[in-house]
């Protein structure tokens, strides 16, 4: 007798809707469990966790406040992801996009710049991520070569550039030669929303590129191109969609997005370039971009619910003193059953029984 | 002893742990499965090998602690990516985070604790000699166990039949299938090897290198190791050379820096990396426009019945 | 009369109860936020140390929360403002990339009290505070040039800020009175903590030659290379001899216990006051481990240095500071480098030819 996993003939559509339910209250119980184990009350726990945060108005705002970067960069993830290229790299994308941006804010420091700086702070920051995506692009789709671990190398190197910039050519010369630019003029900051919060521009920006994504993947040939070149790569040839074209499109757009973010976090709640602008918010994207499924909205929720979690640790360490490593394993967790779950979409299990084995003419 | 010894033998230690990891990520690519999750095998396996170490005495069974945290890890990719059937890029970066998350939480009881550090080899007469005395007789047992692996997978992959059988389920796992061999479980045994390798990596780090544990110290060796599969054209040899290359750059940059180098330091830092870039792109382009890579590598395999 | 007497008692009991509750409402939250783990046995575990230390001190008039591993960026910032948030009154923000982010949430709380380590940014409600680690630089440079048999001293350095490069000129100024040949050899890791990677430094330090090894980073790592190798080192931010007890020489340590200490009783007497307070061996933020592992004619020398520096008698930026380049430094300070100078150091001391990173 054994179980296996099979194809389903289609779709299970009810499957689809709950099983990100289904993963979510696996989810609890196991972090209810981790938390007993840790010697604290898990209701208590999970209450600090995910209901604390939505209950004022700060922390409603920084939640968006952390979401903004992980939805836009997801996006541009997913999209690359749909179509079968692996963009590990949005991470030093961002960093790049914040550089570049960076660049122009600091050349147009103290000189009475007008507003064009902030819009083309962003559009530079863009380009540039685009470029630096494009460099794993190429080397995949010209020399064949693994988009995983060139765009996951780039992101070290990026790094390490952004520190050499903040520790030498770009220092602040008044601040006593600490790593990092002088404070952004004000044309050169995203404005905020709310007074005495930190809610700004960049999260309506976020939501504008969720709804272009929505679009571009429901509505347009590009999008339908992209979905099928992932999902059934001999049916696109026949289509005669260029799959190598895609891949750089996808890239270009991911990287173009994770750059955006970039800028927009460092000329927003920062206020200069330092090193530490991210604390991985190109890995946390990747498991945003699952754990939406590939889907804008779902994204946008996944994301929110992720940056949910982060408040939520933040919180639970001060008031229960639980570590901040619970986030990253409740994460983990997460993603895990999510995935699973989400296989049962496309599989199903199958009992097979032992059969009588039948000699039949046997000779 | 001699500068050009000296730095030899730092270079042998930084090398070990990438060698140990990136040989079992060998096998389990060769086999067709895509394990991103080395980083958090890795970690888990630094941890529980120092708790081993650190609660026993030993240093054996530290290293046993170590193999079985890896292990199991990879148990719950497997079970993700062989039993459910879900995508490996996703399933290998949650275990990444998962583990590195984990490792944190157990480990934070024993950080400030410091055990025996592994002894290394003495042989009278041999291992005094000069220049490649301490190299070749004057090592720790996981650099002499390194070696033997990566020999070991070498003959294993190209000189028995069930090497050949596991490269047939990373080429073409259809037709190995229509064979009758079963691919699942080759693959399931290919990635606890690998689990198996990473955990004993991350190990050395607490149980050789440094004789305490830290939170996050395999500082991003688990990536390096992926890379240098590729690197290698996931080919036992190249693999060897290449984990000695990525330890030599990053103590050499140390060493230039000591001897008044002026190239600034990130730049060095960042070489071991760019290196991997060109080095992909180079050996892709010489195989005329694709890479050598296993051709089933990442694919989904759920068998028809 | 028994009325009045009981309304009496009853009135007395209820005083009793409201005083007891505004008794725990008194109860003084004081809040840290740490960098990195608090089991980092650097510094961020001396930080805790002196947190413990309160709790100690103060017993039941206090209450203390933190939170560890804070990224310096905007979570920052978001990390801060929960404790605010959480009614703690005291704020201690123990590392330099907080500066902005402890400065943004002071100008939004005025009631609130900021104490930022190691940054030069305050306000009303913001102090700023520090430790001249560069005194004990200076003795451990005069032990080291006593001690070295090479002539060549090992730096494992972190990143190539004022704070670091003070150490390493201060370290150069003290070897060179003992030995005006000393040499240094300077390796950037670009880490705080990196155990493997300090590790690796120390080991290429010692096979260049270096004798002694100093660091600017928080693991032991280099100290357990030096004990194997036979070398001596100096141990940083806490006691490691532990990790090399026949390789420690000392050890400078991040004493902070009685400055908290004193800026919690002022916000409990209610006179905090915002102020700079960059302390050194004199008001103890900066204690010295006990000198080892050295011949006593050393050990003297370096009890005498450092009475001489906590008696003022001896100052380590002691004008005139020559430069790498042999040019001399415009000294502020009358006889010494003012304090804005040594906060923003950014060359080297004649004597260091390493060549300085970021210029």
């Amino acid at each position: 007798m054994q179980l296996v996993l099979e194809k389903r003939t289609e779709r299970s559509n009810a499957i689809a809707v709950i099983s990100p339910l289904i993963a979510i209250a696996l989810t609890i119980v196991t972090m209810s469990i981790l938390f007993a184990l840790l010697g604290k009350n898990p209701v208590t726990a999970l209450a600090v966790y995910f209901i604390d945060p939505l209950t004022d108005g700060y922390s409603l705002q920084e939640i968006a406040v952390k979401a903004t970067p992980l939805v836009m960069i997801a996006i541009g993830l997913s999209l690359c992801y749909l179509a079968n290229a692996w963009n590990i790299g949005a991470e030093g994308q961002f960093l790049i996009g914040a550089v570049a941006g960076s660049w122009i804010a600091v050349r147009t420091q103290g000189s009475d710049a007008g507003a064009w700086v902030l819009p083309a702070m962003l559009v530079l920051a863009a380009a540039a991520g685009a470029l630096y995506a494009l460099i794993p692009a190429l080397c995949r789709v010209k020399f064949g070569a693994s988009e995983i671990l060139t765009s996951l190398m780039l992101v070290y190197v990026a790094d390490l550039f952004l520190d050499y910039l903040v520790r030498g050519p770009w220092r602040d010369p008044n601040g006593y030669n600490f790593p990092t630019t002088a404070d952004f003029d004000p044309v050169a900051t995203v404005p905020t929303l709310v007074e005495g919060g930190r809610l700004h521009l960049g999260s309506i920006i976020a939501l504008v590129v969720v709804a272009a994504a929505a679009v571009l993947l429901g509505r347009t040939i590009k999008g339908f191109e992209i979905r099928v070149v992932g999902a059934a790569p001999r049916a696109a040839r026949f289509g005669g969609f260029n799959a190598n074209q895609l891949i750089l499109l996808t890239f270009a757009i991911s990287g173009a997005l994770a750059g955006l973010a970039g800028i927009i976090e460092v000329a927003g709640p920062i206020g200069h370039l330092q090193p530490g602008i991210s604390p991985g918010y190109g890995f946390t994207a990747i498991i945003v971009a699952f754990l939406g499924r590939l889907n804008p909205i779902g994204i946008l929720i996944a994301g929110l619910f992720l940056a949910l979690t982060f408040i939520g640790g933040e919180q639970a360490q001060i008031a229960m003193k639980i570590p901040l490593d619970v986030t990253k394993v409740f994460q983990g967790i997460l993603l895990f059953y999510v995935l699973a779950c989400d296989s049962l979409i496309l599989y199903r299990f199958r009992l097979i029984l032992p059969t009588r084995k039948v000699a039949r003419g046997a000779r | 002893m001699e500068l050009a010894e000296a730095i030899i033998l730092s270079v042998l230690s930084a090398s070990t742990p990438l060698l140990i990891a990136a040989t079992g990520e060998l096998v389990t690519e060769r086999a067709g499965v895509l394990n991103l999750g080395v980083e958090g095998m890795m970690i888990m396996g630094a941890v529980c090998g120092f708790g081993g170490a650190l609660y026993t005495g030993s240093i054996t069974i530290g290293a046993l602690c170590g193999i079985i945290a890896g292990t199991a890890m990879s148990l719950l990719f497997a079970l993700m990516t062989l039993g459910l059937a879900v995508n490996q890029v996703a399933t290998g970066l949650a275990l990444t985070i998962f583990g590195v998350g984990l490792s944190g939480l157990i480990g934070a009881s024993v950080v400030g604790e410091q055990i025996t550090a592994a002894p290394h080899l003495h042989i009278p007469g041999l291992t005094d000699l000069p220049l490649l005395g301490h190299v070749l007789f004057g090592q720790d047992a996981f650099v002499y166990l390194s070696i033997a692996l990566i020999v070991g997978v070498w003959y294993f992959l190209y000189r028995t039949r069930a090497g050949l059988i596991l490269r047939a389920c990373g080429d073409n796992h259809v037709s190995a299938h229509a064979l009758g061999y079963p691919v699942l479980r080759i693959r399931l045994l290919a990635v606890m090897f690998g689990g198996a390798c990473a955990g004993l990596a991350g190990a050395y780090l607490p149980l050789a290198y440094t004789p305490f544990f830290i939170p996050g110290m395999t500082a991003g060796r688990g990536w390096i190791a992926l890379a240098l599969v590729v690197f290698a054209s996931w080919l036992p040899a190249r693999l060897v050379a290449g984990a000695y290359l990525f330890g030599a750059v990053s103590i050499l940059q140390l060493h230039a820096q000591g001897a008044g180098i002026g190239i600034p330091s990130q730049f060095m830092s960042s070489l071991p990396y760019l290196a991997t870039v060109i080095v992909l792109v180079a050996l892709s382009r010489t195989r005329s426009g694709g890479s050598t890579a296993p051709a089933a590598l990442g694919t989904v395999f759920v068998p028809d019945r | 009369m028994r009325k009045t007497f009981f309304a009496a008692a009853a009135a007395l009991l209820l005083l009793g109860s409201l005083g007891g509750s505004a008794e725990a409402a008194d109860k003084l939250k004081v809040g840290f936020i740490y960098l990195g783990p608090i089991g980092d046995l650097g510094w961020t575990y001396q930080h805790d140390l002196a947190r413990q230390a309160l709790d100690k001190e103060f017993g039941d008039k206090i209450e203390t929360t933190y939170l560890e591993n804070v990224p310096e960026g905007p979570d920052a910032e978001r990390a801060i403002e929960q404790l605010v948030r959480a009614g703690n009154k005291l704020i201690f923000t123990t590392s330099f990339g907080y500066m902005d982010p402890t400065l943004k949430v002071a100008k939004k709380y005025p009631n609130v009290h900021f104490e930022h380590a190691t940054g030069f940014k305050k306000d009303k409600n913001m102090s700023i505070y520090n430790g001249r680690f560069y005194e004990g630089r200076y003795i451990q440079g005069v032990i080291a040039g006593k001690m070295s048999k090479t002539g060549v001293l090992g730096y494992i350095a972190s990143f190539p800020i004022p704070e670091v490069i003070m150490g390493i000129n201060a370290t150069m100024l003290g070897a060179q009175t003992v030995n005006p040949n000393i040499k240094v050899k300077i390796i950037w890791v670009n880490t705080w903590f990196d155990p493997p990677k300090e590790a690796d430094a120390a080991k290429a330090l010692v096979d260049q030659g270096a004798d002694v090894i100093m660091q600017h980073t928080d693991s032991p790592a280099a100290m357990k290379i030096a004990a194997e190798r036979g070398k001596l080192a100096f141990g940083q931010d806490s006691e490691m001899i532990k990790f090399g007890p026949t390789t420690q020489l000392t050890s400078i340590i991040d004493n902070w216990a009685p400055y908290y200490i004193a800026r919690v009783k002022a916000e409990l007497d209610g006179t905090w006051k915002e102020e700079d307070t960059w302390g050194g061996l004199k008001s103890q933020m900066v204690v010295m481990a006990p000198f080892t592992n050295m011949p006593d004619d050393v050990k003297k020398l370096a009890e005498d240095t450092k009475a001489a520096i906590i008696d003022g008698k001896l100052l380590p930026f002691k004008c005139p500071v020559v430069d790498q380049d042999g040019k001399t430094v415009e000294c502020k300070g009358g006889d010494h480098l003012d304090d804005g100078q040594v906060l923003g150091m950014h060359f080297y001391v004649k004597g260091v030819d390493d060549k300085m990173p970021a210029k």
